[in-house]
């Protein structure tokens, strides 16, 4: 029996992912029985093949993906939730207050300005606009994007310039979970690092990460457990239960 | 109080922890024209500052779902209910014709596709708006006039025009006046019917933008109605998808794109270009 302050953040527990594609008639079986418990200020790294399942696991967490099994207990501010059951309008809500994700591709919105990408989550918090946007030109800085481009629209940019936007408006505002995909994809050395200091700050201000990383070597020192899926992983400290693939 | 979650009663799982309450709910929703099934039992609920996107092809009924929501229509069965500041909770379709038009007036806002269906042509554009404000009880010219241009600088329309009749307007400049004058009461819950469909690719970006803006910052709850995947994908939080007048998935937009769980969804979803 464990109390709430000593339950691990996130709890998952017999995860387990299928798709059923009907044009197809079949079922693509991606991961099963993933089980482990990530604490606030962890980070785990996801290891394994390409189409091991790393990122469908991440996406199944974040709930773009629906488990058919198993459970992810979630120690949300408001009480313990199960993550692959919740309704909808609580996901969403999580996702607005204390989750974030962050993949290698930006969703840019048509006309919007690089700046007001990067402080949209500051201004649904409630910030104002002008609070926001120092913010979001701080960390367009620290990314390494050039000031000429703040104004612009990250639309027409590169795909290293759009992930540093990417970055900086998915680490913006901290949160309690945070799950990585692969986010150093398409960055430069400078972003690489810059990426790696801000993530350091959030490990050590108690969020908690789960990361699949392109160059897992640049995080080297903030990892604290891995997860191999190509493999029948265990864990360093043998705090994972299994995890069969 | 120790939990073990492995083994977590049922009490402390519920499936809305936050308890959040729903500003629009319809339950049990059926309509038949001649025999045409257009509504088949269908449940919807909104929440307070989401964007709910309705998708479905041709004859799915979400253009009639969304006309029950406006109180243009009324079912052969089903309920609908508002949670609105000092209102009763009582089922709108039992209203009679003069409270729906002013429950509409002050609470609801809609966008039609054809901006002939929302605007009177051979008014100006603000006046176009304060009709939506004089039919809510507004008298005084100047609060009608003031009201008018503030609701038509929020909808980005250019306000050296407020004085042009819509018919000598484009069609992304008619939009704003339809959604200046749907939005110069603070509505509630704004709806919108295919707003960008047949506007230019570049103009149809500059609406959605003025549309996220105003739910950003306004916090203004939307039912977004459109056979167009990629606006539905861009501007919603969560996504109905409708068949043969039928609710056959909801969910997250992210997760009905990304994993739809009805044969239906995923053939549109792979249907998208």
């Amino acid at each position: 029996m464990q109390t709430p302050e000593t339950l691990p953040l996130l709890r998952v527990e017999g995860l387990t992912k299928t798709f059923r594609m009907f044009h197809l008639d079949s079922m693509l079986h991606a991961f099963e029985g993933i089980s482990f418990d990530l604490r606030a200020g962890e980070f785990l790294l996801l290891k394994g093949r390409n189409g091991a399942g790393k990122s469908t696991l991440l996406r199944t967490l974040w709930r773009s993906y629906l488990p058919v099994g198993g459970h992810i207990w979630y120690q949300s501010k408001l009480g313990t939730i199960d993550l692959a059951r919740a309704a909808d309008v609580d996901i969403a809500l999580l996702r607005r207050q204390e989750m974030g994700f962050v993949t290698q591709f930006l969703n840019a919105r048509p006309r919007v300005a690089a700046q007001d990408i990067v402080a949209e989550p500051l201004r649904l918090a409630g910030q104002s606009q002008a609070e926001a946007l120092d913010q979001a030109r701080h960390w367009l800085g620290e990314f390494g994007v050039r000031e000429e481009l703040w104004r612009a629209y990250p639309s027409t940019f590169s795909g290293g310039e759009q992930q540093k936007v990417n970055l900086a408006r998915a680490l913006i505002l901290p949160q309690r979970l945070l799950l990585l995909d692969e986010p150093t994809a398409s960055l430069d050395v400078g972003a690489r690092r810059a990426l790696v200091r801000r993530l350091d700050d959030l490990k050590a201000a108690g969020v908690a990460i789960i990361g699949v990383f392109h160059h897992p070597g640049d995080v080297t020192d903030l990892i604290d457990r891995e997860i191999d899926l190509a493999t029948h992983p265990v864990s360093a400290d043998n705090e994972l239960t299994h995890v069969a693939v | 109080m120790s939990i073990d979650m492995t083994s977590a009663p049922a009490a402390l799982l519920p499936p809305q922890l936050m308890r959040t309450e729903a500003l629009l709910t319809m339950s049990g929703l059926s309509k038949t024209y001649g025999s045409v099934r257009a509504l088949r039992n269908v449940d919807v609920t909104v929440y307070p500052g989401e964007v709910m996107g309705i998708v479905g092809e041709s004859g799915s009924g979400k253009s009639t779902l969304l006309r029950m929501m406006n109180l243009e229509d009324t079912p052969d069965q089903g309920d609908y209910r508002l949670q609105l500041p000092g209102k009763d909770d009582d089922n709108l379709f039992a209203l009679d014709r003069y409270q729906r038009r002013m429950l509409c007036a002050h609470h609801i806002g809609i966008v039609y596709q054809n901006p002939h269906q929302g605007l009177l042509m051979r008014h100006s554009s603000s006046g176009n708006v304060a009709e939506r404000l004089l039919i809510a009880g507004e008298r005084s010219f100047d609060v009608l006039r003031s009201k008018a241009r503030d609701a038509l600088d929020a909808s980005e329309f250019p306000l050296a025009r407020m004085d042009a009749r819509p018919a000598e307007l484009s069609g992304g400049m008619q939009q704003r006046v339809q959604l200046a004058k749907a939005i110069a009461l603070e509505p509630a819950l704004l709806l919108l019917d295919e707003p960008t469909t047949g506007l230019d690719v570049s103009v149809q970006a500059l609406v959605l933008d003025t549309l996220k803006r105003l739910q950003r910052d306004r916090r203004i709850t939307m039912v977004l109605v459109s056979h167009d995947l990629g606006v539905i994908r861009t501007m919603a939080d969560r996504v109905l998808v409708m068949r043969h007048g039928e609710v056959v998935e909801r969910g997250l937009a992210d997760q009905v794109f990304q994993d739809p769980q009805h044969p239906y969804t995923q053939q549109l979803v792979h249907a998208k270009l």
